[in-house]
């Protein structure tokens, strides 16, 4: 019972974080909000890369050697070929035969 | 799949698939060792839906958290979702019946696939952006009742797998590049955010990157503004005429 209580309050505030924005907005929005929505998504995306990038440690371990190689493959096919699940899958084989093989 | 907009919808939320599965089933398998079966995975994931909070909330329900506890911890962790919705706003806006599941669905992976408000040619956007969502959320929820119900990991090796996610936004993020023609928010996005991780530390700073950016993209507005007005028409058109609909009301 006290699980579900905290599922439910888990599920009730996220969704009202995805959802208040729209209400807020949900007559006008704003020029300055429309302004947000255009140039948000590159930052926030610029803002994600570095998210899950956070736990790579530099100094120790492999020093962030495999991501950085998988990383500039991705970065190189998107650039060359622009086919965002090529780049994602050969992206991650590439990360995964390093971890496992070579790191 | 005989209708174009599933296939296409489909074809896209394919980079998604393998990430989700795989933390989807490691999600299900911390709850099944925490000692909640697949029901309580499926419920997580059909009603949180939000990765990283489902994972803490696996630690909140057996470290024995209060309501208040939980409800502050799940504020800090999803924070970013305000965000997203944002900057949502106009896309969404005429979305119709699809609209609440758009905004209840809006994870960081489906957000990626669809801030840049392209859609395929001849398909209902809207239709297209919920079967894309919804396909995601499968994802999510297989791999997590899955995961419950295998208890251990798959037979072959997965390590190094999540990384399909930061693939999927490195991705994105270079496909941005390519397309807009003003870098400054990309390049803002990116250096606030490293700029936060040195100072605040892997554990708080992403809502400092998050003021941050904001701070810098509002002090630019000028600027930009200016700037979009010269280029308007050859970078964005597709989210250039609902925008000025929305400016058009926004100054009624």
């Amino acid at each position: 019972m006290r699980t579900a209580v905290l599922v439910a309050v888990m599920a009730l505030v996220t969704m009202l974080l995805r959802f208040l924005p729209f209400i807020v907005f949900r007559k006008k929005v704003p020029g300055y909000v429309v302004y947000l929505g255009e140039v948000l998504p590159p930052a926030i995306i610029g803002m994600l890369v570095i998210y899950c990038l956070k736990d790579v440690d530099l100094l120790s371990g492999s020093h962030g050697i495999p991501e950085m190689i998988a990383a500039a493959c991705v970065v190189a096919l998107q650039a060359w070929k622009r086919n965002s699940l090529l780049s994602i899958l050969a992206g991650t084989a590439v990360y995964m035969l390093l971890v496992q093989a070579a790191f | 799949m005989k209708s174009p907009v599933v296939r296409q919808a489909f074809i896209k939320s394919v980079p998604v698939m393998a990430g989700y599965v795989v933390l989807g089933i490691g999600f299900g398998i911390l709850l099944r060792n925490a000692g909640y079966g697949a029901l309580w995975a499926f419920a997580m994931s059909a009603f949180i839906y939000a990765g990283s909070m489902q994972y803490v909330g696996v630690g909140l329900i057996t470290g024995g958290a209060s309501v208040i506890t939980t409800a502050l911890t799940t504020l800090m962790v999803n924070a970013r979702h305000l965000f997203y919705s944002i900057s949502m706003i106009s896309r969404y806006r005429n979305a119709g019946k699809y609209k609440p599941y758009l905004i209840f669905a809006l994870t960081d992976e489906t957000y990626s696939l669809l801030c840049d408000g392209k859609t395929p040619e001849g398909v209902d956007p809207n239709l297209y952006r919920f079967l894309v969502s919804f396909f995601n959320q499968c994802y999510w929820v297989s791999g997590s009742v899955l995961g419950s119900l295998l208890g251990t990991v798959l037979p072959f090796s997965t390590e190094g797998i999540e990384f399909s996610m930061t693939a999927l936004f490195i991705a994105s993020f270079t496909e941005q590049w390519i397309t807009l023609r003003d870098h400054i928010p990309a390049a803002t996005g990116l250096a606030s955010t490293l700029l936060c991780l040195v100072i605040f530390g892997s554990e708080s700073f992403l809502i400092p990157a998050m003021l941050l950016i904001t701070l810098i993209l509002t002090l630019l507005r000028g600027r930009m503004t200016e700037d979009r007005s010269k280029v308007s028409g050859q970078t964005e058109e597709k989210i250039l005429p609902a925008d000025i609909s929305d400016r058009e009301e926004a100054e009624i």
